[in-house]
């Protein structure tokens, strides 16, 4: 496919893997993979395996099925048991267990849960369907938001009454300062995340680069992107530089996409948000304006939530922090298994456990 | 979930369009994409075209990963 194939020439990548061993010239460093499509990216192409040890990938909190708190899927499997409420979902988010059921377990009992592809297909749902609420789970990070909003806006343009969204939704440059500022992580270099970016812009890490020292590479997806932007940050961490590089140019813009951006501002206001395994970080998440309150499920709908119940021995939240790897867990690959998932890290492709149970610890 | 591809829009109607990939068509959200037109590629994600791709950035890398590629490593 164009734009894609392309990336993928393994005679260039044998010759990144000799030029980051040259750019790193020995020194040992810890580079932070954010996002969780980069984790999958580095696994399925065995890209671990091409580095010099010394230069060592670590996965960061990027998957957002992972990062998305137990309460949550509870919250919607609330939802969906509601008389007359069809509930729109990634279909990521159907096997992910919440602390007694799944939106899947939901579903076999006769729930109306609709796995879909886009917030276009929920709004779609709601108009064909003007008797049942639809409530779309909006998860995910920049990327996604943008798209949430639009539909919003949409469903707002053409007075649908009975569409709605679960907003869980999360920012990236606050959760990559919490972590840089932990003294328990050590990182030496972000690898910052794509498509998140494309939205955003790269001047959103500079902060990172500057009150931190630490660099950041906003890579593309396709193995050669990964290396350029693995040999790119040897370099700078090598050099002792923090700057913001884009490696990823055919698809980031320094100031990012401005329109994007409107549209999210107009729709959401930032609020805290609680990551699965790390807490509450202070402006990490986006909730719904008031004057769009009546597209708010969390305010529209009245639902009673019980106390969340994370899995015993899952330790998810520390490999969602870099600090811990799957193999760490006792339960991976025995108990907990992409058929058998404990924690959302199994669930989701995008997740640090499915990546190791698929393809290895080292992706070789 | 976060998966994006590139993907060339044949047709657009305001804010929505089609898009297609792999002779596979899409319909997908244009609003956040005011410059592309008929022709561009785009990067899609999640029903919405998010980017319009710089196809100029595109050959610069090729060309640098060709250049790479021909080396004797
Ligand atoms: S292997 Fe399963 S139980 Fe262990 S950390 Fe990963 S998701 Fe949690």
């Amino acid at each position: 496919m164009k734009y894609m194939d392309e990336f993928r020439d393994p005679r260039a990548a044998q010759h990144l893997a000799e030029s980051i061993r040259a750019q790193a010239n020995g020194r040992t460093m810890r580079l932070m993979e954010v996002c969780g499509t980069h984790t999958m990216a580095v696994a399925r192409y065995g890209l671990k395996g091409l580095l010099p040890p010394e230069v060592r990938l670590v996965s960061g909190p990027g998957c957002p099925v992972c990062v998305t708190p137990n309460g949550y899927i509870d919250h919607a499997v609330a939802l969906c048991r509601l008389e007359g409420v069809t509930v729109a979902t990634f279909g990521d988010m159907m096997r992910v267990p919440g602390s007694r059921t799944s939106l899947e377990q939901e579903r076999a009992e006769g729930r109306d849960v609709r796995v879909v592809y886009s917030p276009l297909d929920g709004l779609r749902l709601a108009s064909e369907h003007p008797e049942r609420k639809v409530v779309f789970l909006g998860i995910g990070f920049e990327t996604t938001i943008p798209g949430v909003a639009a539909s919003i806006l949409e469903a707002d343009r053409s007075g649908l009454p009975n569409f709605f969204v679960l907003s869980a939704h999360k920012v990236m440059p606050p959760a990559m300062g919490a972590l840089a500022g932990d003294p328990e992580i050590e990182v030496d270099g972000f690898l910052c995340p794509g498509h998140v970016s494309v939205i955003i812009g790269a001047e959103a890490y500079r902060f990172i680069a500057e009150d931190y020292g630490i660099p950041c590479v906003v890579a593309g997806f396709e193995p050669l992107d990964v290396l350029r932007a693995v040999e790119l940050l040897a370099a700078q961490v090598a050099q002792d530089r923090a700057e913001v590089e884009i490696q990823y140019r055919r698809a980031v813009r320094p100031e990012g996409n401005r329109k994007a951006r409107a549209l999210v501002e107009q729709v959401f206001e930032p609020s805290d948000a609680n990551w699965r395994g790390i807490g509450i970080i202070e402006g990490s998440g986006l909730k719904i304006r008031e004057r769009f309150r009546r597209f708010d499920a969390a305010v529209m709908l009245d639902v009673t939530v019980e106390p969340a119940v994370e899995p015993k021995g899952c330790i998810c939240g520390a490999v969602l922090k870099g600090t811990r790897t799957p193999g760490d867990c006792g339960l991976f690959g025995k108990r907990c298994t992409p058929e058998h998932p404990i924690g959302a890290c199994m669930v989701s492709s995008e997740g640090t456990c499915a990546a190791w149970f698929r393809y290895g610890a080292d992706g070789e | 979930m976060c998966l994006a591809v590139p993907m060339r829009l044949v047709r657009r109607d305001g804010d929505f369009g089609l898009a297609e990939v792999g002779g596979i068509e899409r319909k997908i959200g244009l609003q956040l994409v005011d410059e592309a037109t008929v022709g561009d590629f785009v990067i899609v994600h999640a029903g919405f075209a998010i980017q319009k791709l710089d196809e100029e950035a595109a050959q610069e890398s090729l060309a640098l990963f060709e250049e790479m590629a021909r080396l004797d490593v």
